[in-house]
């Protein structure tokens, strides 16, 4: 497939192997943090790390949008759509992650809600139309690649006077994500960043810049495919040999320094920052997520049903809140393929194909 | 979920703003809302039913060609 046979030739990954291999200084350690769970996806399915030298270290980031969703907001949907009798629309990720009560979006569909899989937020607006007397909610999250279609979604239902549907929003931002990993208290080492491929599609190589200069952490944003993560690791190194912290751009067929402009505007017009947002893993994070703003309340599922703020806990001993600030590792996971596995999952990281625990039970355990 | 594929555009209704995109032969409808002037036979990144970016040719074929040149340094 053109795009994409291209960006996965055995030979050139050797080739690469080879060139990281004769690049790094075999006297320090490369501490990579891949930020988005789609890179961690092809790390562990296409063996990257077994390309790698042993000094080179993937450290696995927050870039999964299903696994940073604290479980108080599946509650939120669970409640929603058992006590409003309201059809909910979500994206099928969202569907196992694990609930209070050991309940899920899954188990209340059994029970008899009216949830449904939907693939694009234009199925979403087509439920609404078709069912007039009923409410449909569209359980939107992801960060700013998944963001303008919600924004489209809300657009076309004013434009229609759909006035049947509403959004539970959750989008939340690449960068707060990022600059909250490099504040931490207890930061994990990093010592450069794999940038995000699609997210940086919508929002561009600029909103990077100003963790490479004042943290001076080298980013390069990276494509999704194998010899891309490759490529981009290689240029990480070079530029931590050389003493440098820039923002580079290997995904430059789909990524430009302003990113998609026509999207931007329309989040812009739609959504507003939120003060603060609770992630999995990451805690309160400041400005980091979107509510819908004041001109399209009308849309906002939070006030359309008055939806409380739930506080839950996570499954004990499940360490995905570790592993999502890169502190951990999926294998330091007691939990890990005892009781946890992507059949019944504990925790949000082992649910999404983007997670890291789900990423290494898949491809990873069976390493030599 | 952040995950997209390139797709080429092989139809287009300009009323709509729908589009069918073709993935290895097999057809999806996608929105052209969040993209401008992209005609038939581009390829576009699809991520859930949207279109969010033009892929470009040249580009493509610059990152290739710093594969190779990796490949090359590996041989010195």
């Amino acid at each position: 497939m053109k795009y994409i046979s291209e960006f996965r030739q055995q030979a050139l990954a050797k080739q690469l192997a080879n060139a990281i291999a004769q690049s790094v200084d075999v006297n320090r350690h490369y501490r990579l943090m891949e930020f988005c769970g789609g890179h961690t996806h092809a790390i562990f399915r296409y063996g990257v790390q077994d390309l790698m030298p042993d000094n080179v270290e993937f450290i696995h980031g927050p870039g999964c949008p299903v696994c940073v969703l604290p479980t108080g907001r599946i509650d939120n949907a669970i409640q929603l759509v058992e006590q409003h009798d309201v059809i909910l629309c979500t994206y099928a990720d969202l569907m196992r992650v694990p609930a209070s009560g050991r309940n899920s979006l899954l188990k209340a569909k059994a029970n008899g809600a009216d949830i449904r899989m939907i693939y694009s937020t234009q199925d979403a607006l087509k439920i609404a139309r078709d069912n007039p007397t009923q409410q449909v909610v569209f359980f939107a999250i992801g960060f700013e690649t998944t963001t303008p279609p919600t924004a489209v979604a809300i657009k076309q239902a004013q434009a229609e006077q759909l006035t049947n549907f509403s959004v539970f929003c959750n989008h939340v931002l690449t960068p707060a994500a990022m600059q909250a990993i490099l504040d931490a208290p207890q930061p994990v080492a990093i010592d450069a960043f794999l940038g995000p491929s699609h997210v940086s599609t919508v929002i561009g190589n600029q909103p990077y810049e100003v963790f490479a200069e004042r943290y001076a952490k080298p980013i390069v944003i990276a494509g999704f495919e194998p010899l891309d993560v490759m490529q981009s690791a290689l240029m990480l190194i070079l530029q931590l040999n050389e003493g440098r912290h820039v923002v580079e751009n290997e995904y430059s067929r789909a990524v430009t320094q302003q990113g998609n402009l026509k999207a931007q505007a329309l989040m812009q017009e739609i959504f507003e920052l939120r003060p603060e947002f609770e992630w999995r893993g990451l805690g309160l994070i400041p400005n980091s997520a979107l509510k819908i703003k004041a001109s399209y309340t009308d849309f906002d599922a939070e006030l359309r049903f008055a939806m409380p703020s739930i506080k839950a806990a996570d499954v004990k001993g499940c360490e995905c809140p570790a592993i999502l600030r890169g502190a951990k590792k999926p294998q330091d996971c007691k939990l890990l393929g005892t009781v946890c596995t992507p059949e019944n999952p504990m925790g949000s990281c082992m649910v999404s194909s983007e997670g890291a625990c789900a990423a290494y039970w898949s491809y990873g355990r069976v390493r030599g | 979920m952040c995950l997209a594929l390139p797709a080429q555009i092989v139809a287009i209704d300009s009323i709509t703003g729908m589009a069918t995109a073709s993935v290895d032969n097999v057809k999806v409808e996608v929105s052209l809302a969040l993209v401008d002037e992209v005609v038939i036979g581009d390829y576009v990144l699809v991520h859930v039913g949207y279109a969010l970016q033009k892929i470009d040719e040249d580009e493509a074929l610059k990152t290739l060609a710093l594969f190779a040149e990796a490949g090359l340094m590996s041989q010195a």
